[in-house]
């Protein structure tokens, strides 16, 4: 880590000097009621907004407030911001924010050796204490002595500072946030004007709750820069990023992937009916589209997820793009519906949100346990493609191709993301819409010699049919269908044909997708990374490293797991090691050993927590039989 | 908006498909799948905006026999599936077929929901309490004490009284016929008129299964004592005889069967009035093995369909036309 002097203007004329930093992760830490996710996304976009790259990591429980000051309720948002290309929202954080015993209890253990701990000292009392499970009280027992210890009596100073808003002490507590995000502006170099403006558009109806979160947030800056900081904390600055040009955004992945859908319909030229039931982590999704009726899109909130699906095949039938969205337990109970849409030969677009499993799992946490289930889980013989996201932004162009596949194909296709996608932000670099090459879907409206279920004999794809054409009633359906006039038939030649026609579309589905590439490292080698998906940020910085050491390692990144991208065999084939780092018990693994005979390796991570850089790193020492000198590292700005 | 062509410029036949039915000899659906084909041909619209919505059982296959659209859909799930296609497809005539373990056993969710939510689509229930495809189990709508091969020693299960469950539900048009009544295709058609969710039961005899079950009431000599036919505004009169009639029960509140004569007159009657909740709930099962049949419920409503519609054309109204290009800078963005 590099660090510079560099002299900023600040406050009064004075001179502050800042000690310059390439890369922070701030972990704020918090009961489920304080505001945390808020405060962390706050960070995050006005980072972003100042030109840092960066990579933002929610983790909250499961229930919406759990019981206050508990461990279980502890709501955590860690963020990574720098000065050079960020990947991942950092394995460990260089700086802890407490708001209250438990979340230090929690988080503390991740924090590196000499981070900078910031705690609100007001929510340390005896109560609170032993919910935590704390014995003594951390502040006075020197259990704390190793960190940067930056402790304030937060809630009493915020209290303080609204007090002129006129708001009850509980509602003026509640701005002990927006406080604390006031002082690490001031420590970090932040400007506060975009949280100002944002508070003022969030309480545009409360202009008292606006007015008081704004002195709170000022008040935050000013205590920090009129305070004699603890010996070894400095006010820091970290620089704009190199990133390539362009206009940027801040994105997550449900916003990425519900604007990517709509690009697609807009690409195919179909409205877009979403059908939907809310589950975490995936009901932004529906959130999002909702808002976009006035771009010919429709929401339906349905009863269950087998009415939301169903609803949107009813609506491919009926011509228009049927996508549903979802999250694990929703896509089993989707299964048969989307067994249906294989048969009938109708486009569907299935967004999975993956998380922890089996049954309800965790529901706000990542995992990657989906992909077998997304390719095999369906009776019968019923194939279809399966594409991965691997980065927020990249939910957006991997909508599009579940688009143009599921209606180039007439099939429907599952798009994975998952739960650190979806809620994780990045800035995104907004895309050249016109560099997408549009895929108009022409209908079927000849009438003669119509066939409904006659399939092109070098792509085994039917046409598709809008209900409602004059002249082209057909009827369709779950039962087995002749090739050709589509009526019932239970012909056994028929069945092998169709089955066959079925299997070889999807297969054919690799002829339009790009080739396997190398990401990373050399072509052939000693050891190649097989990833897909959310795991895309943690094995590019791990790589990344074992290259800069010289060791012999590459990296390979799938987006489409079913059929697997041409080329794939013979580039795995040329290293002695084939490793799949998944957030799963084993399954990409499985499938590479199924396809190609290979004997793929898996490095498995199921703890609801995104692959730490440092555990990849490690792995791969393992296996190159490399010795390290196992070295913690240290905290941004410690000696 | 449908287009409707002039009356009698259609056939019944011209609502059939080219597809050989493949019911049992006998069964009470050949009855109700001319009744559609005749409504059909009667409202006048064309069969290409006609879509026909099933789930599975032996009712299910109704679409194969339409010369219409149609989607053979999965076990419980055509009222989703067919809400979908209203929603994309909003000039469709959209009829959604089902039976008793269909709509009330596996699809009995989805049922609920589309009624309160009242999409404008004609469900027909073919009630013939049993399951008939499987052979013969007892369905959600099968009688207490019933022998089947899955209730060898009677069924137990309390049945449901569709009827209640859609006024439950809050359906806006509840209907009931049976298999070989003549009025059943001008239920049909008054079922079609209605905006919104309408759902018409419709007894229906299996012969291999549960046969003559409803003999009682659908027998041409007898049924007239056993039934009713309801017509709103019209006192409440049946019997071969035209002997007997309903009232209010001056005891109960609730409407009763009562013989006329013995000091009781057609005035004493019960005027049937479609929109009267309370009484459409006592109609749909009355006491005293009487069944009545018609319309026993009608109010207007905005059909879920056309009020989503109406949201589109508005927020579009409101916004105008967002481009891509707007919605992904929409909100902070930045140059580097
Ligand atoms: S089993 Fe019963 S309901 Fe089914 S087709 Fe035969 S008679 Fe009709």
């Amino acid at each position: 880590m590099t660090a510079t002097d560099s002299n900023e203007a600040s406050g009064e004329g004075q001179t502050v000097t800042r000690e310059e930093l390439d890369s922070v992760v701030i972990r704020f830490a918090g009961d489920s009621g304080d505001g945390m996710q808020l405060t962390g996304s706050q960070f995050g976009a006005t980072s972003a907004l100042m030109g840092n790259d960066l990579s933002t990591f929610p983790d909250y429980p499961a229930e919406i407030r759990a019981p206050a000051g508990t461990t279980y309720g502890v709501s955590g948002f860690q963020v990574h911001f720098a000065s050079k290309d960020v990947r991942t929202p950092g394995d460990a954080p260089d700086v802890l924010v407490a708001m209250n015993p438990a979340a230090l209890m929690v988080n503390l253990p991740q924090l590196k050796p000499h981070g900078v701990l910031v705690i609100n000292t007001d929510a340390f009392t005896k109560a609170n204490l032993k919910k935590a499970g704390y014995e003594a009280n951390p502040l006075e027992d020197h259990s704390l002595d190793a960190y940067r210890l930056l402790a304030v009596d937060i809630t009493k100073r915020t209290l303080e500072a609204v007090r002129p808003h006129g708001l009850s002490s509980k509602n003026g507590a509640r701005c002990k946030n927006v406080w604390t995000l006031g002082l690490l502006y001031w420590l970090f170099d932040r400007d506060p004007a975009p949280t100002t403006q944002w508070l003022e558009t969030k309480f545009k109806k409360k202009p008292d709750i606006a007015e008081a979160n704004k002195a709170a947030l000022r008040a935050g800056h000013i205590f920090a820069e009129n305070t004699a900081l603890p010996n070894g904390i400095h006010p820091y600055t970290v620089p704009k990023a190199e990133l390539p040009k362009g206009t940027y955004r801040s994105i997550d992945g449900n916003t990425a992937a519900a604007y990517g859908v709509v690009m697609g319909a807009k690409l195919a030229g179909l409205p877009v009916m979403y059908g939907s039931y809310p589950i975490t982590p995936a009901s932004a999704l529906l959130h999002h589209l909702a808002k976009l009726k006035h771009m010919d899109v429709t929401t339906f909130q349905a009863e269950d997820e087998i009415a939301a699906v169903c609803s949107a095949i009813g609506a491919s039938f009926g011509g228009a793009l049927g996508v549903t969205g979802t999250s694990g337990p929703g896509l089993a109970l989707k299964t048969e519906a989307v067994g249906l849409a294989i048969g009938a030969e109708l486009p569907l677009v299935i967004v999975d949100v993956q998380r922890g499993g089996p049954s309800t799992g965790l529901p706000t946490k990542t995992e990657q346990s989906d992909l077998l289930f997304a390719i095999y889980g369906r009776n019968g013989d019923a194939p279809l493609p399966v594409l991965a996201a691997a980065t927020p932004g990249d939910c957006f162009h991997m909508a599009v191709e579940a688009v143009r596949i599921a209606t180039q194909f007439m099939t429907p296709v599952i798009l994975l993301t998952d739960g650190y996608l979806a809620n994780g932000a990045e800035p995104w670099k907004i895309p050249d819409l016109d560099a997408y090459e549009p895929f108009p879907v022409t209908f079927q409206t000849e009438t003669e010699n119509f066939q409904p279920f006659a399939h092109d004999p070098e792509t085994g794809i039917r046409r598709w049919v809008k209900a409602g054409t004059p002249g082209l009633m057909y009827r369709t359906g779950g039962l087995e269908k002749a090739d050709g006039p589509g009526n019932i038939s239970y012909d056994p030649d028929n069945h092998q044909a169709m089955t066959t026609m079925r299997a070889d579309k999807i297969a054919r589905v690799a002829d339009s997708i790009p080739e396997a590439v190398i990401e990373q490292g050399e072509a052939t080698g000693e050891l190649v990374y097989v990833g897909w998906g959310s795991t895309h940020g943690a094995i590019t910085q791990a790589v990344g490293q074992l290259l800069g050491e010289g060791h012999s390692v590459s990296h390979i990144h799938l987006r489409y797991m079913n059929p697997l991208p041409k080329g794939l065999e013979r580039l795995l084939r040329g290293f002695k090691q084939v490793v799949v780092p998944e957030m799963n018990n084993g399954m990409l693994d499985k499938v590479l050993r199924a396809e190609f005979l290979i004997d793929a390796k898996g490095v498995n991570k199921v703890k609801g927590l995104p692959f730490q850089i440092h555990e990849l790193v490690e792995d791969a020492y393992q296996r190159l039989g490399v010795n390290h000198e196992h070295s913690n590292v240290i905290a941004m700005g410690a000696e | 908006m449908n287009a409707t062509i002039p009356a009698n410029a259609l056939k019944k036949k011209d609502f059939a498909s080219d597809q050989d039915v493949r019911w049992c000899p006998g069964c009470g659906d050949y009855a109700i799948l001319s009744g559609v084909q005749k409504a059909m041909a009667e409202v006048g619209a064309p069969p290409h905006q006609v879509a026909i919505v099933s789930g599975i059982g032996c009712s299910s296959r109704f679409p194969y026999y339409m010369g219409t659209y149609g989607f053979h859909s999965i076990h419980g799930r055509a009222p989703a599936i067919a809400t979908g296609v209203k929603l994309a497809n909003p000039e469709l005539h959209v009829w959604v077929i089902t039976g008793d373990g269909d709509g009330f056993s596996i699809g009995g969710n989805h049922m609920l929901h589309v009624l309160r939510r009242n999409v404008d689509l004609n469900i027909i229930l073919f009630n013939n309490e049993i399951y008939g495809l499987t052979k013969g189990q007892y369905s959600p709508t099968t009688e207490i004490g019933h022998v089947t091969p899955s209730s060898p020693y009677g069924s137990i299960d309390q049945p449901v009284i569709p009827a209640r469950f859609a006024l439950g539900a809050g359906a806006g048009f509840v209907a009931r016929g049976y298999d070989v009544a003549k009025e059943l295709s001008a239920l049909f058609v008054e079922a079609h008129a209605h905006q919104g969710a309408s759902f018409v039961e419709v007894l229906q005899n299996c012969v291999v299964f549960n046969d003559g079950i409803f003999e009682e009431v659908a027998n041409k000599k007898t049924g007239s004592d056993h039934h009713i036919w309801v017509k709103n505004g019209e006192p409440m009169i049946f019997g071969k005889a035209q002997d007997k009639g309903i009232r209010v029960s001056p005891k109960t509140g609730h409407l009763e069967v009562v013989a006329l004569g013995d000091g009781i007159t057609e005035d004493d009657l019960c005027r049937h009035d479609e929109t009267n909740v309370e009484r459409a709930w006592d109609l749909a099962h009355m006491e005293g093995g009487l069944t009545a049949f018609g319309v026993l419920y009608r109010v207007p409503g905005v059909a879920y369909d056309a009020a989503v519609r109406q949201q589109l054309a508005d927020v579009k109204a409101q916004k105008g036309n967002l481009t891509m290009e707007e919605l992904l800078r929409q909100g902070h963005t930045w140059d580097v």
